[in-house]
């Protein structure tokens, strides 16, 4: 009579069993349409069901996942935009853009928010995205990958940094404190020597309907940007706004142009 | 220790700063190939390392840097410096590579990954290692909050955000109109623009320095030194009215400057031909208005017949033209400043009566 032998399979690890438990469930396939990525059909399936892993494409050159090439600047310039969007919106609650609140409202989130970082998060992240921006360009520029085909991302990519400069700028003013107001005025004290558009700016005398001046300190660029003379409450609003909605809005459709042309322009860029 | 820190005061002053931050770059492209060594980047970084631990000792040093808003653009310097190197090293390695005959690294590497678990899992990493950074450097560092907003206390000095003090340093040498509107908008007109301009075909994907020299020195020169080392400038050498201070100085408020620029139509008409200044603008100023003129119109068309003929050639009239412009705009600054350095020259072209001064 034969003898059985019996093998012993060695015990996988409990948290390889647990988790082959846990992706054969009910539950978890229906959210995931696919097997564990495993093998190649499944690394496929995992980009394409996937929306978010969908910005990506399934396969890359190698040289495109290296840090040599990319310096993941961009990636993180965009991680840092969600970053920013997540503690701006905690913010939010917190703050009201009126003269009154605006000052005591920072003071207060300092004060009564145990644990409270996102005013720092927020703040730092700000300027380290101004900063990983200028990288990636640096390094865009660096491996000539703004050449044929991806001019046009290139000039996306431009409206996407002054954007960035743009919300951090606007960002600046809303803690309403000497900082704020003093660094805004000397901005924006700017705009009214705009060329025609400014009453200081060169050529702006000119725009005038016999002695009545069409340009004047009521009516010029820096009035437009500041709804008023000075840093003052309108001046708050419009930068509380601009900061909150408009500008992140049309920087985030420009970043869904970004994305979807560097994979319409061949993916990340490489020699011919 | 006095002398190592009047040293660098010394160093720090605008004129010697601007001037050693061209200097070096030219340095560094020329002599690129000793530069791409490990020894030389990592060297310069331990000793920018060094500076600041020895800076921070003093007072006046520590006071500067270590203002909270502040704080990222010690960060900046560290990775400027670092990834200047850094690409021009990768572009000497890939340029050795190509005399050899084999190709830039790049090709190599031309052969698919699977995005999963390549990227996403580098993605992963980057992603913790980054909220690490921000969570760590949030908990260190409280955000500044100053005293309530009052339009009645000016401070002294009163700075843009310090990504706008390299525009702000330009308030120094051109009016409002110019270093705040007219120059940052010709930057971003000029950024958009660079893919259309530029027509070398090499050098698109990989990293190379031999390949397009020029290029790679005028984005250098724009980005580098005139847009970031002036923001370095402005932010720690730039204190009370705008007055220079060297790194390891007091800021007094009281620091007088003597301010004896002149016009050129001063000097034209008091100085050189002793006639007191003319009544009506035009002929006040035609001197000038004929310099800014032949710089921005006929300058360009003397280059493309002699210095830049060959760009003019492979580039045809209409990108030769938008480039040249672009860039004689940039020069101007630099221009500018040596303008005043060398000769006081306060404006180029002075009217004031329509705030129109150059
Ligand atoms: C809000 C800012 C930006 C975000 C979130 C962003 C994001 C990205 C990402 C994730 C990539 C993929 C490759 C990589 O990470 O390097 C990329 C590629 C690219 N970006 Fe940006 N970017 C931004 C701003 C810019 C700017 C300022 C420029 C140029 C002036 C630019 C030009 C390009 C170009 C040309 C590519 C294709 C590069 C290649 O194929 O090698 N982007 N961007």
């Amino acid at each position: 009579m034969a003898v059985e032998t019996k093998t012993v399979q060695p015990q996988e690890p409990a948290a390889t069993r647990f988790w082959n438990w846990l992706t054969e469930t009910q539950v978890w396939k229906s959210v995931f349409r696919h097997n564990r990525p495993d093998n190649d059909r499944n690394r496929v399936l995992v980009m394409l069901s996937n929306v978010f892993l969908h910005l990506h494409p399934v396969r890359i050159r190698k040289s495109g996942v290296k840090l040599r090439y990319t310096w993941c600047m961009g990636g993180l310039s965009f991680f840092l935009f969600l970053v920013l969007t997540f503690t701006g919106l905690l913010l939010m609650f917190y703050y009201r853009p009126t003269l009154e609140y605006a000052y005591t409202d920072i003071v207060g989130l300092r004060e009564h928010v145990p644990l409270g970082i996102m005013r720092e998060m927020h703040r730092w992240g700000a300027h380290a995205m101004v900063i990983t921006v200028w990288l990636h360009m640096f390094r865009v520029f660096m491996t000539g990958s703004y050449k044929p085909p991806r001019e046009f991302n290139w000039s996306v990519g431009v409206v996407m940094l002054v954007l960035t400069l743009l919300l951090s700028f606007t960002g600046y003013l809303l803690p309403w404190d000497q900082l704020a107001i003093w660094a805004i005025t000397v901005g924006s004290n700017m705009a009214r020597a705009t060329p025609f558009l400014g009453y200081e700016g060169p050529g702006a005398a000119l725009l005038a309907i016999g002695d009545v001046k069409l340009v004047h300190a009521g009516s010029d660029a820096r009035f437009a940007l500041l709804g008023g003379t000075f840093v003052g409450e309108g001046a708050l609003l419009r930068f509380y706004v601009l900061h909150c909605v408009g500008l992140p809005l049309v920087i985030a459709v420009l970043m869904a142009v970004h994305f979807w042309r560097v994979r319409k322009d061949g993916g990340i860029s490489g020699p011919m | 220790m006095q002398i190592i820190k009047d040293f660098f005061n010394y160093l720090a002053d605008p004129r010697l700063f601007f001037l050693l931050s061209v200097a070096a770059l030219v340095l560094l492209m020329w002599k690129r190939e000793m530069f791409a060594g490990k020894a030389w980047g990592y060297g310069i970084l331990a000793f920018l390392a060094v500076f600041l631990v020895f800076g921070a000792f003093d007072p006046n040093f520590l006071l500067i840097i270590a203002k909270p808003d502040n704080v990222p653009i010690v960060g900046l310097i560290f990775l400027i410096v670092f990834f200047t190197w850094y690409s021009l090293r990768q572009g000497v390695l890939n340029d050795r590579r190509i005399a050899a005959g084999l190709g830039p690294e790049e090709k190599e590497e031309a052969d698919r990954v699977w995005v999963w678990p390549d990227l996403v899992y580098t993605e992963l990493i980057a992603l913790v290692l980054c909220s690490v950074v921000l969570i760590v450097w949030s908990i260190v560092l409280e955000a500044p909050l100053e005293q309530p907003a009052s339009a009645a206390a000016t401070p002294n000095p009163s700075k843009a955000p310090w990504y706008f003090l390299g525009l702000q340093e330009m308030l120094v040498y051109f009016d409002p109109w110019l270093a705040g509107v007219v120059l940052p908008s010709l930057i971003i007109v000029g950024l958009i623009a660079i893919p259309y301009i530029d027509t070398n075909e090499k050098g698109n994907g990989y990293y190379t320095i031999a390949e397009r020299k020029a290029e790679i020195f005028l984005f250098l020169l724009g980005f580098v030194v005139l847009w970031c080392s002036l923001i370095v400038l402005g932010t720690f050498l730039r204190g009370p009215n705008w007055n220079f201070f060297g790194p390891f100085e007091y800021w007094d408020t009281h620091k007088l400057e003597a301010l004896t620029n002149v016009d050129l139509s001063q000097y034209l008409w008091m100085r050189l031909l002793g006639t007191g200044m003319p009544e009506f603008w035009l002929v006040r100023e035609s001197l000038g208005l004929l310099l800014v003129f032949a710089y921005t119109f006929v300058l360009p068309v003397v280059l493309a017949k002699t210095v830049f003929k060959g760009y003019y050639e492979k580039m045809g009239p209409a990108r030769y033209y938008v480039g040249a412009f672009l860039f004689l705009m940039m020069m101007s600054l630099p221009a500018k400043m040596l303008l005043r350095w060398v000769f006081n020259l306060k404006y180029i072209v002075a009217i004031p009566e329509f705030f129109f001064n150059i």
